[in-house]
């Protein structure tokens, strides 16, 4: 695998060394901001147009948590990994941003949904025979197509989408970043999740791609 | 099988069970419900397909989304670096 960043946390050893940078970036060390930037940046930024779905936004949204994050590190105070810090800071950027958007109609995300008859049947053939996810992943399209799908998720679906199941948070975790009740996070995560499912379909089915 | 069954008759609808699902996903089910989540999807071809193609479709997402981002730079845009330093060195020292 190209990158395997997914927990950025530190552990054993290696949390001496964060001590060591933490009090450099709390005597407001430049070098460490550098440092920091450039640990964390591309991840940030990644993160970032994944949940705004636009580049520009994605890099004003990054440095703006740096700013954030560099003007409040005097209160860090260590206790937790650097990484889930600011991460936190800049999803809240992020969400900043998204409040500030035109609230996104939710009717298509109403259409991915499954259906069901009036007995409570599913509606809907499965496909028998199911490609292994290598096999699909194999695939350009496919991934192309995994991207578009969660693109196209309203911004608050696709937030949750991308932080409980991609960068596996709790729903606990969650619901605290994003200011709302846990069952609020579950219907939503649902949801999106029962979107991406249905955008998928054509990709599993064999049919046209 | 109408819903009005579901604290007497063992078997849930598709509909219940999709409703399950989340919490089924996350461990939350009480074993009761569990075990009738468990029974429809023996029973039920169609959720149990559903719930391979769903499984699949997460996985999927997770898997590409731990791929770098082809568009994204693998280093921070010098302006950017630029931009932060600018705007945290602290305006009353005037000397930067
Ligand atoms: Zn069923």
């Amino acid at each position: 695998m190209a990158r395997r960043t997914r927990d950025m946390g530190t552990e054993g050893g290696e949390a001496a060394e964060e001590a060591e940078w933490v009090a450099a970036l709390r005597s407001g060390d430049e070098a460490s901001y550098v440092a920091l930037m450039q640990r964390f940046g591309p991840r940030l930024l990644s993160l970032a147009r994944s949940i705004l779905g636009n580049e520009a936004e994605a890099q004003d949204c990054v440095q703006e948590a740096f700013i954030q994050a560099f003007k409040k590190v005097g209160g860090f105070e260590g206790r937790s990994p650097l990484w889930p810090w600011v991460r936190r800071i800049a999803v809240n950027a992020c969400l900043g941003r998204i409040r500030a958007r035109h609230r996104q109609a939710e009717a298509t995300l109403e259409a991915w949904q499954p259906e069901f008859d009036a007995d409570g049947c599913r509606l809907g053939l499965e496909p028998r025979q199911l490609p292994a996810a290598d096999e699909l992943l194999a695939s350009d399209r496919v991934r192309a197509a995994v991207r578009a799908a969660v693109r196209a998720l309203p911004e608050i679906h696709r937030t949750v989408l991308i932080l409980r199941d991609f960068e596996e948070l709790s729903t606990g975790e969650v619901a605290e970043l994003l200011g709302l009740e846990p069952g609020a996070i579950r219907v939503r995560l649902h949801r999106a999740r029962a979107a991406l499912k249905k955008q998928l379909e054509p990709a599993f089915g064999g049919k046209g791609m | 099988m109408a819903s009005a069954d579901r604290s007497l008759g063992p078997m849930i609808t598709c509909r219940e069970f999709e409703d399950f699902l989340g919490d089924y996903l996350e461990g939350r089910l009480a074993w009761g419900a569990r075990w009738r989540f468990r029974l429809h999807m023996w029973m039920c071809p169609e959720c149990r397909r559903y719930l391979r193609s769903f499984r699949r479709s997460l996985e999927l997402g997770r898997r590409v989304f731990a791929e770098p981002d082809e568009s994204v730079p693998s280093e921070v845009p010098p302006e950017l670096l630029r931009a932060v330093l600018a705007a945290v060195r602290t305006p009353d020292d005037g000397d930067t």
